[in-house]
């Protein structure tokens, strides 16, 4: 989605504020949310993708004026609201409407450090077609979808070159409206800065982005 | 999007996640004993310190900068390093004609593993937005001034691949041990908004 979480290549934010860097927590909350939604994600409640979905669709004006925990709250609490786990009365009481109906085991501890120590990739082994080859010049997709996308405004529409595939991965786009995994190749595609953003950038940087085979199309090898 | 109402002002967010966890505890969705030890993890066990052991080896050992340059989570987790967010590495060294920073424009995509938990401006809007669109700047913030005859590459990690910058080993180092050499590597170096610590 075109949405506020969207942000690569604004401006007026105004420096980068590096004062507060004692640690990840300021309050015990913020270390609570972050358990609360591992130990949904680990129950299988939702899926990462819905996670940032739902971060994003955090309305933007509540998104700037939130600290970072904040938004795992709303995003946490709006997902365990369309899932249909917990109403927004009884998330307002803080109590169950109804009696506890135990289908899906919490988390226990020994789980909790399987998930730490060894996470979870979507990659596949399973094959899928590539699209595209390593030095294959590529032109990003200029799509809008209001869905999740990991295809953020600033590379669409702009050429580059393929770097490296990565192999097989689910398409977040899916995974996070509830679509299910599809199973597409990432690659490493490097933008020149110019191409991103004119002739005030400096001729030799250059932009990476890991994009899906959804999100590119062959272009016209072209002159720098 | 689920249909929740973000017209009322949020009450503190402390009180709401005290209501959300008695209720899913109630409900029996979640263990109290269990929520805690995420964040535990974090702030005991994981942190830019073994970031910092990865580099030093690699500074060391040229075998395991190849290894670790060819296949970083498998490089990785030969130091026992590796979990979430971290399951897909890609090391990106720094040389005298490139230097790379990492960003996640998106949200906040931070190698957990090798770094710990991202600072906060590395989340802040001021950051991602701007990191890609004048890098330079930005570094120059950081103190960190380039030459114009360098090439800033700036990795947006959009995507499950993480990033870690191998920084270039400081001159003036020989012969040093991986403990004293890994003193040397920061936590913003191995993000690329830094260089390593000069040898005293």
């Amino acid at each position: 989605m075109n949405g506020i979480a969207d942000m690569g290549g604004m401006h007026g934010f105004g420096p980068v504020d590096r004062s507060d860097d004692a640690g990840p927590f300021h309050d015990d909350w913020e270390r609570r949310i972050l358990g609360i939604t591992f130990s949904a994600l680990g129950a299988g409640l939702f899926n990462v993708d819905e996670i940032r979905r739902a971060t994003e669709s955090v309305d933007p004006i509540t998104y700037l004026q939130s600290v970072y925990y904040e938004r795992w709250l709303y995003s946490t609490e709006a997902l365990l609201q369309e899932k249909g786990v917990i109403s927004a009365k009884e998330l307002a009481d803080g109590r169950s409407a109804t009696p506890a109906v135990n289908t899906t085991p919490p988390v226990t501890k020994d789980v909790a450090r399987i998930i730490l120590e060894q996470g979870g990739t979507s990659r596949s082994a399973d094959g899928a077609p590539a699209r595209f080859q390593p030095g294959d010049a590529v032109i990003a997709r200029n799509i809008n979808p209001h869905g999740h996308t990991r295809l953020p405004r600033y590379v669409r529409g702009k050429h580059g070159t393929v770097i490296v595939d990565h192999g097989v991965f689910a398409l977040p786009d899916s995974n996070a409206a509830g679509l299910g995994p599809r199973l597409q190749h990432v690659y490493g595609v490097r933008f020149a800065a110019r191409e991103l953003w004119g002739l005030e950038a400096l001729e030799q940087d250059t932009l990476q982005i890991d994009l899906f085979d959804d999100y590119l199309d062959h272009a016209q090898q072209r002159a720098k | 999007m689920a249909e929740h109402d973000h017209t009322d002002p949020p009450s503190d967010p402390a009180l709401r996640v005290k209501a959300l966890e008695s209720l899913l505890v109630e409900k029996g969705i979640i263990d109290s004993e269990v929520v805690g030890a995420f964040a535990d993890y974090y702030e005991h066990r994981v942190g830019p310190r073994n970031g910092a052991k990865v580099v030093a080896h690699a500074w060391s050992d040229p075998a395991y900068k190849q290894r670790l340059l060819s296949n970083g989570t498998a490089a990785i987790s030969e130091l026992s390093f590796g979990g979430l967010q971290g399951e897909e590495m890609v090391v990106v060294e720094n040389t005298p004609t490139v230097h790379n920073v990492v960003t996640c424009t998106l949200c906040s995509c931070y190698p957990w593993p090798t770094l710990g938990l991202p600072p906060t401006w590395y989340k802040s809007p001021a950051y991602r937005s701007r990191i890609v669109i004048e890098p330079r700047s930005v570094l120059a913030e950081f103190g960190l001034i380039l030459s114009d005859q360098v090439e800033v590459r700036v990795y947006d990690s959009n995507a499950e691949i993480r990033y870690l910058v191998l920084p270039m080993r400081p001159a003036g180092t020989d012969g040093w041990s991986e403990d004293k050499l890994a003193e040397l590597v920061t936590r913003d170096s191995m993000i690329g908004t830094a260089l390593p610590r000069l040898p005293a």
